[in-house]
């Protein structure tokens, strides 16, 4: 299976690159690329250096170009496709209809990845995909379980990718306005979720709360570390019900679930964090691709190097088990 | 300017369902009415007897009637549901992408607020394959609904009112709340008919949720910006089911449109049944989707 590695700056694509990333998948900087946060992704000059190096080395780069085209503007989206494919891309990550049509249109030769945004979540519409835009690979919404994932690769041609570790959506991904309900700022259109210009931290009543555009988040002891107001991972009400409504302050870890996913039939094992330092990603990078070789030489996995990494401590398999719904 | 009654989002026991349908079709200034279940596939068998009543009275009335097909569409029983969806004969409203594999060539469709049509290049890629008429997704500004209705690519529709439909996942959160998995939910969002709240700590209104889907707290009401959209060249505006005081929310909108009433009456008059007790629009503007620009 190939280990796909977030690269947010050049220095963390040389490191993923270093720590044995079979691919690393990176954005320009600016909103075509659903990590669009301050100080992050690639100039033009930048990525084709990126994917030089990346190539001497005998790894594969990744474009994401998955934000939705802004009616108006689409030809920033369609430069940066042209752009991917000059700095010498492997692939570009897509998931607007219009994008997919234009760059199968335009460039028959570069190699489109559905992105996770576009939240194909069965095997008809990943075959929709497949044959209206010649989408060789789908990385999958975290909404399934492993023994879907399963059934899904016996019912399609082309390769899957999930995510096994790091940040973890609870919605269908590509499929959710909560952010800009709240902020006017959202993944699909601003590729920015519960983004920090709207953050804001008050001291009241002895605790620290934590905000978003002026909503209360998490609630915590003054002293006690405070989690980022992700807006699907707060402290709500409900009815006679307090607590984590939509989904704890945890993140992804699937590690125990890479041998299942190797019988699903899965081609590539994906890591979320391109905001993430390239210190952390050399570390996840290198403890995946070993686990990854012990489950292909039939070993037992590597005991877990990976928890003091996870979010506020907390690591959840997600979707892939059942019970997770 | 005419008006669709989107599909119910919520989980109503069958006479209620029955009820609301026979009164749309007998009372309702509206053109068309898009049936069937969006959220969640379980719902379904509790009233699905009743469809064909609902179709036959609401076509007798002149309505033109789509049947939606599920916002979020994973198992083989939901794919199925969906290919027996195109086979019932009438317009599919497509709310996840996916039933497009099940519409032959060139056949006719409607496109719903779940999918993403963001721009020109999708909204005609959509119109070449056959979309007769696209709700947009309610995060759009008002100015990228103008760019899209002045491509003429096809009819474009803004949704005007109801709880906003923010996110669809895996999880069922009513079965959440209830400490149950989503397999075993025992149907508690019937609890629920205009969703269920959820608040912040500090007792701000948030969101509420229905099942597998997350709405906003506050009920959208397009009425302020009824100019706006009429120069953006919408076709249409759609009007998302609530428990109470339905038909006269359809009469009121038709009044607005046809010049009877102001957008500040009908604000004034429809606050009492709105779920969540409070408006918002801030979608429009490009602001944060939860603010209001009117007065009450």
């Amino acid at each position: 299976m190939e280990l796909i590695c977030p690269a947010g700056t050049p220095a963390a694509l040389r490191a993923a690159v270093d720590a044995g990333a079979h691919a690393v998948y990176c954005g320009f900087a600016d909103e075509t690329n659903a990590r669009n946060f301050p100080g992050l992704n690639f100039s033009r000059t930048e990525m084709a250096a990126g994917v030089a190096y990346a190539h001497a080395h005998g790894a594969k780069v990744l474009v994401a170009i998955n934000t939705f085209p802004r009616a108006g503007s689409e030809p920033l989206w369609h430069r940066a496709v042209a752009d991917a494919k000059t700095a010498g891309a492997d692939a570009v990550i897509l998931a607007d209809l219009g994008l997919l049509a234009h760059t199968a249109e335009h460039h028959p030769d570069l190699r489109r990845h559905l992105s996770v945004q576009a939240a194909a979540a069965n095997p008809d519409a990943i075959n929709f995909y497949a044959e209206a835009f010649g989408v060789r690979r789908v990385v999958l919404p975290r909404v399934l379980t492993v023994a879907e994932i399963t059934a899904i690769n016996r019912e399609i041609d082309v390769e899957t990718e999930v995510f096994v570790f790091g940040g973890l959506c609870v919605m269908a991904e590509g499929r959710c306005s909560l952010s800009s309900y709240i902020t006017g700022k959202s993944p699909n259109m601003n590729g920015v979720c519960s983004p920090p210009s709207h953050v804001e931290y008050a001291e009241e009543r002895g605790e620290l709360a934590a905000k978003l555009g002026g909503y209360t988040i998490h609630r915590n002891a003054k002293d006690a570390p405070a989690p980022y107001p992700t807006l699907c991972k707060g402290c709500f009400t409900s009815g006679e019900r307090t607590g984590y409504v939509f989904e704890d302050p945890a993140s992804l870890d699937a590690t125990d679930l890479i041998p299942a996913l190797a019988k699903s039939g899965v081609t590539a094992l994906k890591i979320e964090g391109r905001q993430r330092s390239r210190a952390y990603v050399a570390k996840v990078v290198r403890s995946f691709r070993a686990a990854v070789e012990a489950v292909e030489a039939g070993r037992p996995l590597p005991p877990g190097a990976l928890a003091s990494l996870t979010e506020g401590q907390q690591a959840t398999a997600g979707a892939y088990r059942k019970t997770w719904r | 300017m005419d008006l669709t009654v989107g599909p119910n989002q919520f989980f109503w026991d069958a006479a209620q369902w029955r009820d609301f349908y026979a009164r749309i079709a007998d009372e309702a200034p509206v053109q068309r009415v898009v049936l069937g279940e969006l959220i969640c596939s379980k719902r379904l068998p509790f009233y699905q007897t009743h469809i064909p009543e609902a179709i036959a009275r609401l076509t007798a009335a002149g309505k033109q009637v789509a049947m939606t097909s599920l916002a979020l569409i994973t198992l083989k029983r939901e794919r199925k549901l969906t290919a027996e969806l195109v086979d019932m004969g009438l317009e599919v409203e497509v709310n996840d992408l996916s039933a497009l594999a099940h519409l032959p060539p060139g056949a006719a469709f409607s496109v719903g607020p779940l999918v993403n049509v963001y721009n020109e290049g999708t909204l005609r890629w959509l119109a070449g394959r056959g979309a007769t008429r696209v709700c947009l997704p309610p995060e759009l500004t008002l100015a990228s609904v103008g760019v899209l209705a002045a491509t003429q690519a096809v009819p474009v529709e803004v949704w005007g009112w109801g709880r906003l439909p923010l996110a669809i996942s895996g999880r069922c959160y009513h079965a959440r709340l209830h400490d149950r998995a989503k397999d075993s939910c025992q149907f508690v969002c019937a609890e629920d008919p205009d969703g269920r709240d959820v608040d912040t700590l500090d007792g701000q209104a948030f969101l509420a949720v229905n099942g597998v889907q997350t709405l906003s707290a506050r009920c959208a009401n397009l009425a302020p910006n009824l100019p706006a959209l009429r120069r953006a060249g919408v076709a249409g505006l759609r009007l998302s089911p609530q428990s109470q005081g339905f038909v006269d929310l359809c009469q009121m909108f038709r009044d607005l449109i046809d010049g009877r009433i102001e957008a500040g009456a009908l604000a004034e008059r429809a606050l009492p049944d709105a779920p969540g007790g409070a408006y918002c629009d801030g979608f429009s503007g490009g602001a944060a989707g939860v603010t209001w620009s009117g007065r009450v």
